[in-house]
């Protein structure tokens, strides 16, 4: 059963035990829904806590003599600021080229002696080869494996079920992560996500990992969650996705992700493309990534041309669908910049006809992180 | 009342001169979640084969093709309310549309129910 040129993550039969809807993605056999599905998947995810097997992203360790040289290493590579991390913070950002292109988006966490990395799955070889390629000699890259273990515990009542089962997690601040035991369990544990929910993220390794998503399923409220919620769920949160939202033919600024980049980084640069970002920051891109909303019920897929009410061409959507908490079609796409701003009118070719649609505000569900 | 089947899981139930058309229940729950349907408009002629409606689930859009040539005489404006039944009742009140058949020769050469069944079982 199954397709064996497939990679296969530590839950992979746990999924199929589960009924799941398995599909090849980024070069696993994932679980796109399970039996209750993705409408459900999602709204459950939203109303109580939703569990998602992610172990198909990479997880990478930088280590080097010192952490100081480890992270100026990796600030060369990214715009995000690495080295205002104080240990066990963890920062989004992205690996840029020389034209400000986006090669892959990224969670960095800084700990005391090392820096840990997790990229997209569809990017991970190339990723890697890019580290190899541009950090010093110096630097070690441990890839922890095809195999590693990535759990994502997201939703309103995702604090409450950590609780039971790891009391220290219920004050973790938001984007904070540090190892523990979960039931005997050697853990690392984060507080973030991708859904705009509270919620957890914990690298366990492969061994254990079938074990620790069988406890956490245990728990009351929690259900296995596939990949198709997790779309839904952060395409509605506003999220990009790598290959849709972002990649080499986007900039940071052109996406709107102006604010993973602070004030030192945008001063001194210091990373690909900071040229083209600095021009952008002082002059405006020629476009951006809005939300944009549909006014009628039928969904505007990716790829979907987005005119102005004269029928110019004016951008693309780059993310659409349905959004089940929404409760209508949200998306998101890049729009030419004198159209960016908020309650815009355009028009999107559905099926070459024109629907009408405005530019909205991001996200569509309101974020709901933890504050403390 | 005779029903037939399409290798693209329509199905079309011939009634008093009139064919209704829907997905059949394999079809449903192949898509999932029915979250939009587009019907089309009374008086649009059908080429078999050729795009008729289309239904999206949160995943994708999918195009349900004419299953015989013909005219549409109604499209079902329940769906626009509530796509839900088409995964609820896909042979029943989540029809999509109906139409008049120009040539009874292909709906006769369409699978009928056992065909069908078996067809489903051999994917």
């Amino acid at each position: 059963m199954g397709d064996t040129s497939l990679l296969r993550t530590p839950l992979y039969d746990l999924h199929v035990e589960r009924g799941a809807k398995m599909v090849p993605f980024a070069g696993y056999d994932m679980p796109v829904q399970y039996p209750l599905g993705v409408l459900k998947e999602h709204l459950h995810t939203r109303a109580r806590a939703g569990l998602f097997d992610v172990s198909h992203m990479g997880q990478v360790r930088l280590r080097g003599a010192d952490i100081d040289s480890v992270i100026k290493a990796l600030e060369a590579l990214v715009p995000g600021d690495i080295a205002a991390l104080v240990p066990g913070r963890i920062r989004y950002t992205m690996f840029t080229n020389d034209t400000a292109g986006i090669l892959d988006d990224l969670m960095v966490t800084r700990f005391e002696d090392h820096l840990y990395v997790v990229i997209n799955a569809g990017c991970k070889t190339e990723d890697l080869a890019h580290l190899k390629a541009n950090l010093p000699g110096d630097i070690t890259i441990d890839y922890l494996g095809d195999d590693a273990g990535l759990l994502a515990l997201q939703g309103p009542e995702a604090a409450a079920v950590m609780a039971r089962l790891l009391p220290e997690a219920a004050d973790m601040g938001f984007m904070s992560a540090r190892a523990a035991m979960i039931d005997g369990i050697p853990v690392q544990i984060s507080r973030s996500g991708y859904t705009g929910e509270d919620g957890y993220e914990i690298s366990v390794g492969a061994a254990d990992a079938e074990k620790l998503a069988r406890l956490i399923l245990a728990q009351d409220g929690v259900e296995a969650i596939g990949l198709g919620a997790r779309d839904s769920l952060r395409l509605e949160a506003g999220l990009c996705l790598y290959g849709h939202d972002i990649d080499t033919s986007t900039s940071p600024i052109e996406a709107a992700l102006n604010w993973t980049i602070s004030k030192r980084r945008r001063t001194d640069g210091g990373f690909p493309g900071a040229g083209v970002v600095q021009a952008q920051l002082a002059g405006g891109p020629a476009r951006r990534r809005v939300g944009i909303q549909p006014e009628g019920k039928a969904p505007a897929r990716e790829h979907t041309e987005i005119q102005d009410l004269s029928g110019n061409r004016i951008g693309e959507i780059t993310s659409g669908g349905f959004g089940p908490t929404a409760g209508g079609p949200v998306a998101m796409g890049y729009v030419d910049t004198g159209f960016a701003a908020v309650g815009t009118d355009v028009q999107l070719i559905v099926r070459g006809k024109a629907m009408p649609a405005k530019v909205a505000a991001l996200p569509f569900a309101p974020h709901r992180y933890f504050k403390g | 009342m005779t029903i037939r089947f399409t290798k693209d899981h329509e199905w079309i139930k011939l009634d008093g001169g009139v064919a209704t058309v829907g997905i059949t229940d394999y079809a449903q729950n192949a898509l999932g979640d029915v979250v939009f349907v587009e019907v089309p408009d009374a008086g649009k002629v059908l080429e078999q084969g050729k795009d008729a409606a289309v239904v999206e689930s949160v995943k994708a859009a999918s195009e349900i093709y004419a299953p015989v040539d013909g005219t549409v005489i109604e499209g079902n404006a329940a769906l626009g309310d509530d796509p839900s039944l088409v995964n609820t009742a896909p042979e029943g009140d989540g029809w999509f549309f109906k139409m008049s058949i120009k040539d009874m020769a292909q709906f006769d050469a369409l699978m009928d129910q056992d065909a069908y069944k078996s067809f489903t079982e051999g994917l």
